[in-house]
């Protein structure tokens, strides 16, 4: 017959807490498989993260002022973003003038984290976000204040990334709701409005949907008007984002318990007063995660507008390459912006991770 | 003979081929207390959400405080703002805070100043017995004193009819109690109209001027209620209560 556990040591609950070695046992070499998936990947950080590190830093050349100097050392060379940095970050704004871009992205930077933090919800925030993009494009554009004029063509790198993709999701995000609140609507006609748009738009990439807008619409338009090219590839990722975020927002919709609806009903609350303080608040919480990734996608689209000839960080990055001098360092440019799209993106999915925990005020029912 | 709170006259409903409403008449005077009951699929909670157009009827006329319920929206609104709703489910607003819930509506339906409301939601909550939990979420309260607060947010908005919906039957068991004492209370000393969809007897008795009984969508029978619970006069009231007290 056999004991109680308890009479047996061997089979006694182990104690979660057993030091390093405890948790190497319990977490790594718990089974055959684990113990041969441990070894495997040992095995490939052994090899690849030396030979990164070497030529990371180990290796590389950070003080470098010609690019022979830099061939020699068998790294990176970091020499060649010192060098080019401006034309990466900046693209080809004029090089005298480049403080105001910085100026703009950073203006750009405070009023996005201001926007995140929720004491500076109220409505007051939509001043400060009218005199953020004032002040935005009179540096960006000039002409005025004795800023010398610049040519949206002639925008581009950081500023230009970071100028798109908020526009982009600030206007995405409430034509977005719009269209998910049509597509649950009624209304029949509204409703049927919003399938069709949000199914065409999703049904088509936003590459081509950049094309038509910069190669197309002119056709269309009468002769001598002329929508700006930046403004068109910034309506096409405008129209294009809200497709999604419409669907995001509809699974959310369709989330939320008919209780609710049928509460705020009873209360004598009307359409808008319903979904504004019930039913988008919890709704919206529900898909921060699936919303947050559309923005995260949105941020880093922004790159292709590059096949209608805007410069935005990664075209930049490429314009720095084709310098005949520095030949053959695409290696240290696409990690230089590799690491610039990261942060921002991970910042944003920090933020959402803070924002979904702080929301959660426990719901049972 | 005052004009009549509530009337129903000859209203049909359908879900698809189901009848779920049969020509129903009721009129239910302003001040009078109505208990309902039947088995389940009756109508009867169909019946009750009738009044405030959470459910439409297809034919027949319903009439609130003289108004009838149409397709007019703004009409719908005005029926609402008078009568309140108390549901099986609570249906609380878990994203704001118990005194967010209860000042929500008289804020912005009623259009009220925000220290008028919260005074108000604050001596209702006072009314359910709770005037501590104002600050926290639906989910951090019992069953029992999210209905109660359910009751304190349509009270908040000053109703003239109050309608009940099985309010007690996703209770345990111990909680009932505590909120049908807080229904025999606002009974007792309101004098609000009030239809109470519910299986409770105990408390029909108590306060109830009238019990409906429904079966298959009609109404068969109503009587006071001890007269209802005595001696019912239909076979299927008689077979209903027999399964109910065993």
């Amino acid at each position: 017959m056999p004991g109680r556990a308890a009479d047996r040591p061997d089979m006694a609950p182990q104690a979660p807490a057993m030091g390093v070695a405890g948790w190497c046992r319990s977490r790594l070499f718990s089974s055959p498989l684990n113990i041969v998936l441990t070894l495997l990947v040992t095995w490939l950080l052994f090899m690849t993260v030396p030979a990164l590190l070497d030529w990371l830093f180990l290796q590389a050349d950070f003080s470098a002022t010609t690019a022979a100097q830099c061939r020699a050392a068998q790294g990176a060379c970091w020499a060649f973003i010192a060098a080019k940095h401006r034309l990466i970050l900046f693209g080809v704004y004029p090089y005298d003038q480049q403080w105001r871009p910085l100026l703009a992205a950073v203006i750009l930077v405070a009023v996005i984290v201001c926007s995140c933090m929720r004491r500076f919800w109220r409505p007051a925030l939509a001043l400060l976000w009218s005199a953020a993009l004032l002040a935005v494009a009179v540096l960006m554009w000039g002409g005025v204040f004795g800023l010398a004029h610049v040519e949206d063509s002639r925008w581009g790198g950081l500023p230009l990334t970071l100028i798109l993709s908020t526009f982009g999701i600030a206007f995405a995000f409430p034509l977005g709701l719009l269209l998910a609140l049509g597509r649950r609507s009624d209304m029949p006609v509204i409703k049927a409005l919003c399938v069709v748009y949000i199914e065409l738009v999703r049904g088509v990439p936003l590459i081509s949907l950049l094309f038509m807008s910069s190669v197309m619409l002119p056709l269309f338009l009468p002769e001598g008007v002329s929508i700006d090219k930046l403004l068109r590839a910034q309506i096409a990722i405008i129209l294009f984002a809200a497709a999604y975020i419409a669907e995001t927002v509809r699974g959310g919709l369709q989330a939320i318990p008919k209780g609710q609806y049928e509460g705020a009903d009873s209360l004598g609350l009307s359409y808008w007063q319903k979904m504004r303080k019930i039913i988008l608040p919890q709704a919206l919480k529900v898909v921060i995660p699936p919303l947050v990734s559309i923005f995260v996608a949105l941020f880093k689209d922004t790159s292709l507008v590059v096949i209608i000839g805007i410069f935005d960080l990664t075209q930049s990055a490429k314009t720095a390459l084709a310098d005949a001098h520095w030949r053959g360092f695409s290696s240290e440019a696409y990690v230089f912006i590799a690491c610039i799209y990261f942060i921002f993106c991970f910042s944003i999915s920090r933020y959402s991770k803070a924002l979904e925990k702080r929301l959660d005020t426990g719901r049972r029912q | 003979m005052p004009e009549a709170m509530i009337r129903l006259e000859d209203v049909n409903k359908w879900y698809g081929q189901f009848h779920v409403l049969r020509d129903i008449n009721l009129t239910v005077a302003p001040g009078e207390r109505i208990v309902v009951c039947g088995p389940s699929g009756s109508g009867k909670s169909t019946m009750i959400r009738c009044i405030n157009r959470l459910e439409e009827h297809q034919s027949g006329h319903i009439f609130v405080d003289g108004m009838e319920l149409t397709n007019d929206l703004k009409q719908v609104e005005t029926v609402r703002r008078d009568v309140g709703m108390v549901f099986q489910h609570f249906n609380l607003f878990p994203h704001l805070t118990v005194l967010e819930n209860l000042t929500l509506g008289p804020i912005w339906v009623l259009r009220q100043p925000r220290a008028q409301a919260e005074a108000a939601a604050r001596r209702y909550l006072e009314r359910v017995r709770i005037p501590d939990q104002a600050d926290k979420y639906p989910g951090q309260l019992s069953g029992g004193q999210q209905q109660r607060v359910a009751i304190a947010r349509s009270l908040c908005m000053n109703p003239k009819v109050m309608l009940f919906d099985e309010p007690t039957s996703a209770l345990d068991p111990e909680m009932v109690k505590e909120v049908l004492d807080v229904m025999i209370g606002l009974a007792q000393e309101s004098g609000m109209t009030m239809l109470c969809v519910t299986h409770e007897m105990g408390f029909a008795r108590k306060v109830a001027d009238r019990v409906i009984f429904m079966d298959q969508g009609e109404i068969v029978e109503q009587d006071a209620p001890d007269a209802f619970f005595d001696s019912p006069r239909t076979e299927r009231a008689r077979l209903f209560l027999s399964q109910i007290l065993h």
